[in-house]
C-alpha cells in the first residue's frame, strides 16, 4: 500500500495533514486524541496541585505559633484533609495517568489509545470530581475526618462534607480505573511490529505496573466507600461499633487501595527516572530487566503490605509480624532501581545544565530518604513509637514530594520540547530546581525530629517546646510556594516564544522522539521501526544519538533487542518512516 | 548479526487495522480484552465487599445476628436456577450469530432478557416479604447491599441485552463476522451468574 492509498483509505481530513497544529481553545474541548487528553491531565491536575498547595501553605501558617491564631480548628480541620485529597487523587496519580496518556502510545510506535473516547470520559470525569470537593469548602461544611476518613469519626462529623467526599473519591476512582484498563489494552495489543516486551522502554513497563495495580486495588477502596456511604447516609452500621459493626474492617479495605495507592503514585515516576537518567548522562541503562521485573515485584509486594497502617489498631501479633516482613522486603526492588539509576549515572556524560537530569538526581536523594525511614517504620516497635507523630508526615513527604513530585517535574522538562515543540528556558529550570530542593528538605527534613520529639500530626494546637522547628517548616513551605513561579511563568513563556526545539532535541532514541515536534495527528505514518534497543547510548558514536535525519530507513524487525541495518555500522540507527516536514 | 525480516506489506496491514474504518473505530480484539479488564475490576468491587461480610461474619459471635428471622431457600433457589439456566440461554444467541442466524440470536436474547426480569421481580418479591429491613442489624444490612449490588449488576446486564436486541433491529448491524455487542452481552451476562453463585452461597447457604 503506497502512502496515498493509507492516506485515502483512512479517510484522513486535510486539516490534520498539518502536523501538531493546535488552536489553544481545542485544549478545552471533548477531543480524542490522547495527546490533547494528556495536556488536559496535565494543565488541570498542575492547577488542583496549586490549590492544594495554598492550603498547605494555610496549614503551615496556621502551626508557625503554637496557638490556634490563624484559623479556627473546623476549618483547619478540613484544610489538611482537603489538602491530602486534592495531592492524592488530584494531582499525583492524574499527573502520572496525564504522562503516561502522552508519551506511551508514542513510546510503543501507535496512532493513539486502544479505546480513544473511553480515555476521553477518564479524563473529563476528573475536573467535576474535583470542582465538587473543592465546592465543598463553600458549602460550609467541608470533609474534615482527615483523608483516611476513619468511620467512627467521619460519621459523626459533618454529613454534607463526608458524602461529598466520597462521591468525589469514587468519581475519582472511576476515572483511574477507566485510565488502566486502557493503558493495559494498548500496551499489550497495540505496539509496533518488532516490538517485544524486553524492546519496551521503562517508562512502559512502569506504566503496565500501575495499571495492575490500580486495576486490582482501586475497585476495593470502592467497595468500602460504598458501604461507608450506606453507614452515612442510610443509617447501616457496618462500620459503627454501636451496631455491631466493625472500623477495622474499613481500614482494611482503605490500606487494601491506598497503600498501594502510593506505588500507583511512585511507579510512573520510577519510569520517568529510568528514561531521564540514560538520556542526559548518554549511557545505557544499567539493568534494563532488573528495573523492568523490579516494578511488576513492587506492584506485586505492594498488594500484600497494607496492614502496616494498622500496627496500632489492636490487629493480631503474627499478623503484624507478616505484614513487617512483607513490607520490608519491598526495599529489596526499590533498592534495585536505585543502584540501577546510580549505576547508570556512574561515569556518564552528565548535562547537569539540563533541569530534567537535576530534578532526576534530586529525585533519587530524597527518595532514598523517604524510602530509608520508610523501612524504619515498617519495624512495628518504632512504627508504635512515631505512630500519627510528624515523622510518618515527614516519611511521607519525601516519598511523595521529593519522588513523586520531583518526578513530574522531571518528566515536564524532559517532554516539554515534544509536547510543545519549544524548549524550556534552562536558567529558569535551575532556579526552580534550587528552590524546591531547598524548600522541601527546609520544610520536611525538621519533621522527622519534630516526630521522634512526639508532635502529633493533625493538631492546630501544640507544646512550645516545638515552635522553633515548626518555624522553620513553616518558612520552607513559603520556599516551596514561590518555587512553583519560576515554573510557571517559565511553561507559559517558553509555549509561546521559546526557541524551537526540533524532533530530538536530547538526542535519545525511544521512538517518541522519532516523529513530529508535537506530533502530528496519528503520531507516525508509517509503522515506526526499531533498529536499536531504546537505552543503547554506550555504543560507539551513539554518545550523542542519531538524529532522524542521519537514519538509515529500514524495515526490519524480529526476536532480537538490537537490531541494525547493517552490523559493521556502528549506529544505532532508528528508522520511523517519517516524511520530511 | 542476521536481522529477521518482517514482510512489509503485512507488517503494515497489522500496524493499520484501523485504517479500513475510521481511525476511532475500536478492534474487536482490544474491546473483548478490555471488557474483561473491566470485569476484572468489577470482581475485585464484589470481592471486596465478599471479603468485608466474612470480616463481618468473623468478628461477631452469632451469625446472622439473634433475632434475625431465618430466610426462605425456596424463591432465592428458583431464581439461582433462573439464572444459571439464563446463561445457557445466552450462549444459544451466541452460535445462533456465528451462523448468520439472526432471527435465532434474537429470540434467544428476547428470552434471556425475560429471564433476568424474572430473576429482579422475583428478587423484589423476597424483599417485600422479608420480615427485616436494611437497618435491623449488620445481617440485614449486608444482605440488602450485596444482593442489591448485584440486582442492579443483573438490570445493567438486561438493559445491555435489550439495547443490543433494538440494535439488532437494524438490517445487516450484526453478522457472522461483527457481533461484538452480542459477544459484550453475552460475556457480561456470565459473569454477573457467577457472581449471584457465589453469593448465593455465602448468604444463603453457609
Amino acid at each position: 500500500m503506497t502512502q496515498a492509498q493509507v492516506q485515502e483509505k483512512a479517510n484522513i481530513p486535510a486539516e490534520i495533514e498539518e502536523p501538531g497544529i493546535r488552536k489553544w481553545w481545542e485544549y478545552f474541548t471533548f477531543n480524542t486524541d490522547h495527546k490533547v487528553i494528556g495536556i488536559q491531565y496535565l494543565v488541570s491536575t498542575f492547577i488542583f496541585y496549586c490549590i492544594g498547595g495554598v492550603m498547605a501553605d494555610l496549614v503551615r501558617t496556621e502551626l508557625r505559633t503554637p496557638e490556634v491564631d490563624f484559623v479556627t480548628p473546623e476549618v483547619y480541620n478540613s484544610l489538611f484533609t482537603l489538602h491530602a485529597t486534592i495531592m492524592i487523587f488530584l494531582w499525583i496519580v492524574p499527573a502520572g495517568a496525564g504522562f503516561t496518556n502522552y508519551v506511551l502510545p508514542l513510546m510503543i510506535g501507535a496512532k493513539d489509545m486502544a479505546f480513544p473516547r473511553l480515555n476521553a470520559l477518564a479524563f473529563w470525569i476528573i475536573p467535576p470530581a474535583g470542582l465538587m470537593l473543592i465546592a465543598s469548602l463553600v458549602v460550609g461544611d467541608a470533609p474534615d475526618a482527615g483523608w483516611t476518613s476513619y468511620p467512627p469519626l467521619s460519621l459523626v462529623t459533618g454529613q454534607v462534607g463526608e458524602g461529598i467526599w466520597i462521591m468525589s473519591v469514587l468519581l475519582l476512582g472511576t476515572s483511574s480505573i477507566l485510565g488502566a484498563i486502557n493503558f493495559i489494552v494498548t500496551l499489550l495489543k497495540m505496539r509496533a511490529p518488532g516490538i517485544g516486551f524486553h524492546q519496551l522502554p521503562l517508562f512502559c513497563w512502569a506504566a503496565f505496573a500501575t495499571s495492575a495495580l490500580v486495576l486490582l486495588s482501586t475497585p476495593v477502596l470502592a467497595a468500602g466507600l460504598i458501604l461507608l456511604a450506606f453507614d452515612l447516609l442510610a443509617g447501616t452500621t457496618f462500620f459503627n461499633p454501636t451496631g455491631g459493626g466493625d472500623p477495622v474492617v474499613y481500614q482494611h479495605m482503605f490500606w487494601f487501595y491506598s497503600h498501594p495507592a502510593v506505588y500507583i503514585m511512585i511507579l510512573p515516576f520510577f519510569g520517568v527516572i529510568s528514561e531521564v537518567i540514560p538520556v542526559h548522562s548518554r549511557k545505557p541503562i544499567f539493568g534494563y530487566k532488573a528495573i523492568a521485573y523490579s516494578s511488576l515485584a513492587i506492584s506485586f509486594l505492594g498488594l500484600i503490605v497494607w496492614a502496616h497502617h494498622m500496627f496500632t489498631s489492636g490487629i493480631p501479633g503474627w499478623l503484624r509480624m507478616f505484614f513487617m516482613i512483607t513490607t520490608m522486603i519491598i526495599a529489596v526492588p526499590t533498592g534495585i532501581k536505585i543502584f540501577s539509576w546510580l549505576g547508570t549515572l556512574w561515569g556518564g556524560k552528565l548535562h547537569l545544565e539540563r533541569p530534567a537530569l537535576l530534578f532526576a538526581i534530586g529525585f533519587v536523594g530524597t527518595f532514598v530518604i523517604g524510602g530509608i525511614s520508610g523501612v524504619m517504620l515498617a519495624a512495628v516497635p518504632f512504627d508504635i513509637h512515631v505512630h500519627d507523630t510528624y515523622f510518618v508526615v515527614a516519611h511521607l513527604h519525601y516519598v511523595l514530594f521529593g519522588g513523586s513530585v520531583l518526578g513530574i517535574y522531571a518528566a515536564f522538562y524532559h517532554w516539554f520540547p515534544k509536547m510543545t515543540g519549544r524548549m524550556l528556558n534552562e536558567f529558569w529550570g535551575q532556579v526552580h530546581f534550587a528552590f524546591t530542593i531547598i524548600g522541601l528538605n527546609m520544610t520536611f527534613l525538621p519533621m522527622h525530629k519534630l516526630g521522634m520529639m512526639g508532635m502529633n500530626r493533625r493538631i492546630a494546637q501544640y507544646d512550645p517546646q516545638f515552635t522553633f522547628l515548626n518555624e522553620i517548616c513553616t518558612y520552607g513551605s513559603y520556599i516551596l510556594a514561590v518555587s512553583t513561579f519560576p515554573f510557571i511563568i517559565n511553561v507559559i513563556w517558553s509555549w509561546m516564544y521559546g526557541p524551537k526545539a526540533g524532533n530530538n532535541p536530547w538526542n535519545a532514541l525511544t521512538l517518541e522522539w522519532m516523529t513530529a515536534s508535537p506530533p502530528a495527528f496519528e503520531n507516525f505514518d508509517k509503522p515506526p521501526v526499531l533498529a536499536t534497543g531504546p537505552y543503547d547510548y554506550g555504543l560507539e558514536n551513539a554518545r550523542e544519538g542519531v538524529p532522524l535525519s542521519d537514519a538509515e530507513p529500514i524495515l526490519s524487525a524480529g526476536t532480537n533487542s538490537v537490531l541494525r541495518a547493517n552490523p559493521d555500522e556502528p549506529y544505532p540507527a532508528i528508522a520511523a518512516e517519517t516524511d520530511e516536514r | 548479526m542476521q536481522s529477521q525480516t518482517v514482510d512489509p506489506a503485512k507488517a503494515e496491514l497489522n500496524y493499520h487495522h484501523t485504517m479500513e474504518a475510521a481511525h476511532h473505530e475500536e478492534h474487536p480484539d482490544f474491546r473483548l480484552f478490555g471488557l474483561i479488564m473491566f470485569l476484572v475490576a468489577e470482581g475485585m468491587i464484589f470481592m471486596g465487599l465478599f471479603g468485608a461480610y466474612l470480616a463481618f461474619r468473623s468478628t461477631l459471635p452469632a451469625w446472622p445476628p439473634e433475632g434475625t428471622p431465618e430466610l426462605e431457600l425456596l424463591l432465592p433457589g428458583v431464581n439461582t436456577i433462573n439464572l444459571i439456566a439464563s446463561s445457557f440461554v445466552i450462549h444459544n444467541a451466541d452460535a445462533a450469530i456465528k451462523k448468520n442466524n439472526l432471527r435465532g440470536m434474537q429470540i434467544w436474547f428476547g428470552i434471556t432478557a425475560v429471564m433476568g426480569i424474572v430473576f429482579l421481580v422475583g428478587q423484589l418479591y423476597e424483599y417485600y416479604h422479608l420480615e427485616f429491613g436494611l437497618n435491623t442489624n449488620l445481617f440485614a444490612s449486608a444482605f440488602f447491599v450485596l444482593t442489591g449490588f448485584h440486582g442492579l449488576h443483573v438490570t445493567i446486564g438486561v438493559l445491555a441485552i435489550l439495547a443490543v436486541l433494538w440494535r439488532s433491529l437494524k438490517p445487516g448491524h450484526y453478522s457472522s463476522e461483527k457481533h461484538f455487542g452480542i459477544e459484550a452481552a453475552e460475556i457480561y451476562w456470565h459473569f454477573v451468574d457467577v457472581i449471584w453463585i457465589i453469593l448465593f452461597g455465602l448468604l444463603y447457604i453457609l
